[in-house]
């Protein structure tokens, strides 16, 4: 039971394979395709028969304290979708040319058309209605978080060679620790080390049992889910509730809002009026990213990942590198879960991460092993699941049920290589035996 | 997971004599996968019993004047632990406390018979999934799929007695082999990996079923404002085995009936070859001219079958009163450890569904007798399989001596000594 590489390996058809192999790979365009179908179907078939006349949805850009405060976005719902509608027909006509001329499709013009369907479909579900757009981009970034985090880890731990489904696990044993030590000492800078140590805990048995016993990797990342959801739970029934006031009412962190940064309309808001862990969050982003692929730490931590034997032959310590970097992961993953208790909730709950592991690392699929595309993903996922929340308050059409399956379905479609190439690295889930 | 203790090379040297027969024997038990899971079992009681003389509140009480009065403490930890698992056996097997008779003081042992039903089927489906090497983590979906078939089919769909039941079952099955089948499929088509796709059907399964759930005409009862659908019809429930004062149904029978028919899959039957060949190497397999693809798509759709029996189980025989979104209870997840305890062999899933399903019913009585959460459960199982799955590792806590040949960890080590030494 050794876990294969979680990949789509039968089809070579790489857009990104060498010029000279003209492969015309028509997935791109097909997706493009089925979702300007769905969207003309909405905008057109469907309709907001329920709304009189032309509705007008208006986007508000400014919160009432903001200094710059700028005038409401008003879209009419005939013009925006008809316009819309348009333009994404186009971009499938476009990426359907450049199919045939074996060129792949640019990721720029995959975003346009994304932001195109976002646009138009917010526009239709809330016809009539007023969508405060800042506060529904800070609330996918609060959503993101932890996502972000989670997904950051499992980019080094999967990079390095070992299969990271634990990420739940690092995050639920991170948001109990973080509530637990944030309690007791009183402060919540300690209560974050704490989660960082607490991932890292996990981690550890993770990276013992995979990489010193040669357990399945899956088997123990699923199992020490189970684990870390047994243990908080019971710890948390036989503990914090009988005494709440010790053990599970952390001090939250304050919201700092950067000088001059969060006085820029609409994005200063989103992004610079955030609790501490937000800014390590972009901190850690960067970092990952540039160690990554920037410093001999990552080029090594890559080796490891894809060859293995390559990197052995010429002096690269698999296991250590291996061990080291999946407690790393666990430590950034842990930190993470110590958003959920002192930034966004304020106290432990059972269960509270309630599957955000597991879109952490359907994010890490989607986003192709690479911290930005990873970071990228996280925050499509946090905004599909608070546009839903958003979506409920204005009184949508859509089912809420089918906004929170659209990440789920996304990294389907992803792993099923509908959209782009998915290639994990290639030693990925296996455990490395010295000859 | 390699395990499997084989006899001994046949190329061993003609020289070296073979060990006395009695001794391979001992070693082989001792050694082998019966004893390790047994042990692992034991190990992972003691970690739960650490964990509940941790939290125990007399044993901190006592704790404070340890060195005055150790007695004190140790007293109250044995208590803590003793009253754990007394309550535990009371709960799953003889309940002796009681002066109302044998047949109420049975009652705890065909409450575990019922509780291990759906783990048992669902664990075959995960264990069925394993001998063809595919990771079958989608039980939650497979089962919530077939209990909203099966349950629409039992609540909305009035019949004659015994069709209806049959009509409801089948109907269940095959929303979980469908399920299931979407995976073997995307496996076969495009090489998606089995693990990410179940993880993320399960969601998807949880919220179409939320959904049709809180939709009038879909599932949601008629003239209700819960998420929650309408009573099973009673020519659709399970009949009960030993009369009505006993739990246990008709499911316990057909998941006898499946564990059989697994066993005879896997181990009579051409196509049980060709899923053993496949999950041996699928590259062999190929090579020897069966249709991998075919395979996998095959034993996910059996795989999801069985998982959906489970799932029907639920419906029909546990929440007959209607169901809700949280219908799978844990079990998807559960059969994983069930089937990993199990050893991906019928019988062995059979009789850890039987264990995991005494620990869930002895929970119970742990939580209301003691006051110690039922969560302890889900440390116990994750303990034992974490043991089970580390072999190495329960035998150096035990100083068992490391059966020889089949043991791939020695080998790197010894390897790289021989080399150093040349």
């Amino acid at each position: 039971m050794t876990a294969a590489p979680l990949t789509t390996a039968p089809t070579a058809s790489a857009p990104g394979a060498p010029a000279s192999i003209a492969v015309r790979s028509w997935k791109a365009p097909i997706a493009f395709a089925i979702f300007t179908v769905i969207a003309i179907v909405l905008f057109f078939v469907v309709g907001r028969p329920d709304v009189d006349g032309n509705p007008i949805t208006s986007y508000r850009l400014s919160e009432g304290r903001d200094a710059i405060q700028l005038p409401p976005l008003e879209l009419g719902l005939a013009e925006t979708t008809i316009v819309v509608a348009i333009l994404m027909a186009a971009a499938t006509v476009g990426a359907f040319l450049l199919a045939r001329a074996a060129i792949k499709v640019p990721l720029w013009l995959t975003t346009v058309f994304a932001v195109l369907f976002v646009v138009g479909f917010l526009t239709w579900a809330a016809a009539g209605a007023t969508v405060p757009l800042v506060g529904l981009l800070a609330g996918a970034l609060t959503v993101s978080t932890p996502l972000i985090f989670g997904s950051l880890g499992g980019v080094i731990s999967e990079r390095v060679g070992v299969v990271n489904i634990a990420i739940e696990g690092q995050l639920l044993g991170g948001a109990f620790m973080a509530a637990m030590l944030a309690t007791l000492t009183g402060n919540p800078f300690v209560g974050l080390l704490g989660a960082m140590v607490a991932g890292a805990l996990v981690s550890f048995v993770l990276a013992a049992f995979a990489i010193k016993y040669l357990v399945d990797q899956v088997i123990v990342g699923v199992v020490l889910n189970v684990l870390v959801l047994g243990l908080t739970s019971f710890l948390y029934s036989t503990v914090m509730v009988p005494n709440a006031e010790t053990f599970n009412s952390p001090e939250k962190f304050e919201r700092i809002a950067l000088p001059l940064l969060s006085e820029i309309p609409v994005l200063g808001p989103i992004l610079f009026r955030q609790t501490i862990i937000v800014y390590l969050m972009y901190l850690a982003i960067f970092l990952v990213w540039f160690g990554l692929f920037k410093t001999r730490w990552g080029l090594r931590l890559r080796s490891v990942g894809e060859h293995p034997t390559a990197a052995d032959t010429v002096g690269i310590n698999v296991r250590g590198t291996r061990f080291w970097n999946v407690l790393l992961a666990g430590a950034i993953v842990g930190g993470g879960g110590a958003f959920f208790t002192l930034a966004a909730v304020g106290s432990f709950g059972k269960d509270m991460t309630n599957g955000a592991g597991f879109i952490a690392l359907a994010a890490v699929i989607f986003g192709r092993w690479d911290p930005i595309r990873a970071t990228l993903a996280a925050l499509l996922f946090g905004f599909a699941t608070n546009l839903q929340s958003t979506l409920s308050i204005v009184g949508s059409p859509v089912p809420s049920e089918f906004m929170l399956m659209l990440p789920y379905v996304v990294t389907i479609v992803a792993v099923a290589g509908f959209v782009g190439l998915s290639r994990p690295p290639a030693a990925s889930g296996k455990p490395y035996l010295k000859a | 997971m390699s395990t499997t203790t084989s006899p001994a090379t046949p190329a061993a040297a003609p020289e070296t004599p073979a060990a006395p027969r009695s001794n391979q024997i001992m070693r082989e038990i001792l050694g082998g996968s019966a004893a390790i899971s047994v042990l692992a079992v034991v190990l992972a009681l003691v970690a739960g019993g650490i964990l509940i003389i941790l939290t125990d509140e007399r044993v901190a009480e006592t704790s404070g004047y340890f060195f005055a009065r150790p007695g004190d403490t140790l007293g109250a930890a044995w208590q803590a632990v003793s009253g754990a698992y007394t309550a535990l056996f009371r709960g799953s097997v003889f309940n002796y406390e009681t002066d109302r008779g044998f047949a109420i003081a049975i009652r705890p042992l065909l409450e575990t018979l019922t509780f291990a039903t759906p783990l048992i089927a669902a664990g075959l489906g995960v264990a069925l999934a394993f001998r063809v090497g595919l990771f079958n983590i989608g039980g939650r979906g497979q089962m919530l799929i077939a209990a909203a078939a099966a349950g629409y089919v039992g609540a909305y769909i009035p019949m004659p007695p015994v069709l209806h039941l049959v009509v409801a079952l089948v109907v269940g099955i095959i929303g979980g082999a469908l399920w299931g089948g979407i995976v073997g499929l995307l496996k076969a088509r495009t090489g998606a990996h089995e693990v990410i796709v179940t993880i993320m059907l399960n969601y998807i399964a949880f919220y179409l079923v939320s959904f049709l759930l809180r939709t009038p005409g879909a599932l949601q009862a008629p003239g209700q404002n819960n998420p929650k659908s309408g009573p099973i019809l009673e020519s659709a429930q399970y009949p009960s085995l030993l009369g009505p004062q006993y739990n246990l149904d008709l499911g316990f029978i057909l998941v006898i009936v499946a564990t059989i028919y697994v066993w005879y899959l896997l181990n009579r039957s051409a196509m049980g070859f060709q899923f053993r060949a496949v999950g041996e190497n699928p590259h062999a397999a190929q090579v020897a001219g069966i249709n991998v693809k075919s395979v996998y798509v095959k034993v996910m759709l059996i795989a999801g079958a069985l998982v959906g029996l489970a799932g029907v189980q639920q419906v029909l025989g546990t929440f007959t009163g209607g169901f809700a979104a949280g219908l799978d209870a844990g079990i998807g997840f559960d059969a994983i450890t069930v089937a990993l305890l199990g050893r991906s062999k019928p019988w062995g899933v059979f009789f850890a569904g039987i264990l995991f399903g005494a620990l869930k019913a002895g929970s119970f009585t742990m939580q209301s007798a003691e006051g110690i959460p039922v969560d302890i459960v889900l440390v116990v199982q994750s303990f034992i399989v974490l043991f089970i799955a580390a072999p190495p590792l329960v035998r150096a806590i035990f100083r068992l001596p490391t059966p020889d040949g089949s043991f791939q960890w020695r080998a790197p080590k010894l390897a790289r000594k021989a080399e150093v030494s040349k």
